[in-house]
């Protein structure tokens, strides 16, 4: 009997672990709800922030800002946005094996890269393969705020001015559905203004305090904001990734259960036929 | 009479979206009103009281930074922050006001006044808009 005892102790311990993943994909599912409800609330400001962009960089030129020139694209900055926690199937790794590829990519083209990073994980899988981060924000996920988007932009904004930077691109994971999400690079700065004919941006508007000066703090706001979508699509999409994982592995566990359970059974059969044979035999050999 | 439509949206949500008959708000170059029919408007709002009046019912708002965009009878109002008066609570506005002021007492660098002198604004502005529910 002493095998069917190790296959009991195994269907046991491969019963917590299912308890554990079951736990863990209907806590995903109550917090996607949430994270799916916060990118939705950000959506009115996302338009009307456009339309007031466009409304504005109709009329003025590219070169007027810095945020809106493009200078060629010598020198490349890139923003992971990764997770902190990790028991969410592919998403850091598909994130960033994309991030590494275009890296490389960009190399052989001859530019300069400097890499920030969202998220513990993504951090370490830099500094595990030996990237140079320039720098990296970490324990966001959970209690994503506007906030955490205003220092990141504000930092990414301060280097891009300061050192130069020609390119700054936001690599995150967007999410489709609970069940796919899809890696995304997106440039930005320079900010591409959003197209307006200036037919529909009204020429008599009244600025205060005049236009360029509107402009000038709007143009921080749109980094600020495009950073804030990416962190809570980034969110959202974790949750989704993990919430599929956690429902994949739950599966798994019940087929290895169900497994080992024929296991027992076939042994514990076993172990009586054999006692019975011993016993007939036994009695076979008194007579 | 015609009514002007109100949006104010914050990066976390929208908070109001009402069918009103004026608005006040606290533009950069000072607090202007708007009236069904005002001419295309488009300016910065620094930290302060955004009023709005549905017939004779007056509400309030604290807005810190954003833009105002008037256009036809819609006013858009973007903003970082925006809390109703039943929003607030007054209680951590008033620990906000005391910790500002303690900074500012303590004569901070440049940089940690100015944010002193940020925040001290956005308390103020909060009590005062709190306690008009």
């Amino acid at each position: 009997m002493a095998g069917s005892r190790d296959i009991l102790r195994r269907i046991r311990s491969v019963k917590n672990t299912q308890q554990i993943t079951k736990a863990m994909k209907a806590v995903s599912a109550s917090k996607l709800k949430k994270a799916q409800a916060a990118m939705l609330a950000a959506r009115p400001y996302a338009n009307m922030l456009v339309s007031v962009l466009g409304n504005l960089a109709a009329r003025a030129p590219r070169e007027y800002h810095p945020l809106l020139a493009h200078r060629g694209c010598r020198r490349i900055e890139f923003l992971i946005v990764t997770s902190d926690r990790g028991l969410c199937g592919a998403f850091n790794t598909n994130i960033m094996k994309r991030a590494v590829a275009l890296y490389h990519e960009k190399k052989t083209d001859g530019c300069d890269l400097t890499l920030n990073v969202v998220g513990r994980k993504g951090r370490d899988y830099l500094v595990r393969r030996d990237y140079a981060i320039r720098k990296d924000w970490t324990g966001i996920s959970g209690h994503l705020n506007y906030s955490h988007a205003q220092t990141i932009a504000s930092e990414i904004i301060e280097n891009y001015i300061n050192a130069e930077v020609d390119e700054v691109y936001v690599i995150y994971n967007e999410f489709k559905t609970a069940l796919s999400q899809t890696v995304i690079a997106e440039k930005v700065l320079p900010i591409e203004p959003p197209k307006t004919d200036i037919e529909t941006a009204s020429g008599d508007y009244i600025y205060e305090p005049g236009p360029e000066a509107v402009l000038d703090t709007l143009l921080p706001k749109h980094v600020e904001f495009q950073v804030y979508r990416a962190l809570r699509e980034s969110e959202a999409s974790e949750l989704g990734a993990r919430m599929t994982a956690m429902d994949s592995a739950s599966n798994n566990a019940k087929e290895m259960i169900a497994k080992l359970t024929l296991k027992y059974n076939k042994a514990r059969q076993a172990a009586i036929t054999k006692e019975l044979m011993e016993i007939i035999g036994g009695a076979e050999a008194l007579k | 009479m015609d009514k002007l439509t109100l949006e104010i949206v914050t990066p976390e949500k929208r908070v109001v979206r009402e069918e009103v008959d004026e608005v006040v708000c606290p533009g950069i170059e000072g607090e202007f009103g708007v009236l069904p029919g005002h001419t295309p408007f488009l300016t910065a709002l620094r930290i302060g009281e955004l009023s709005y009046r549905i017939g004779g019912a007056h509400k309030y708002i604290a807005v810190t930074w954003g833009y105002a965009q008037v256009d036809g009878d819609k006013v858009e109002v973007l903003a970082d922050i925006a809390e109703t008066a039943e929003e607030i609570d007054l209680h951590r506005a008033e620990e906000e006001k005391a910790r500002a002021e303690a900074i500012l007492r303590g004569q901070p660098a440049e940089v940690e006044f100015e944010k002193g002198q940020v925040s001290l604004e956005k308390a103020v502005i909060r009590m005062q808009v709190a306690v008009k529910k």
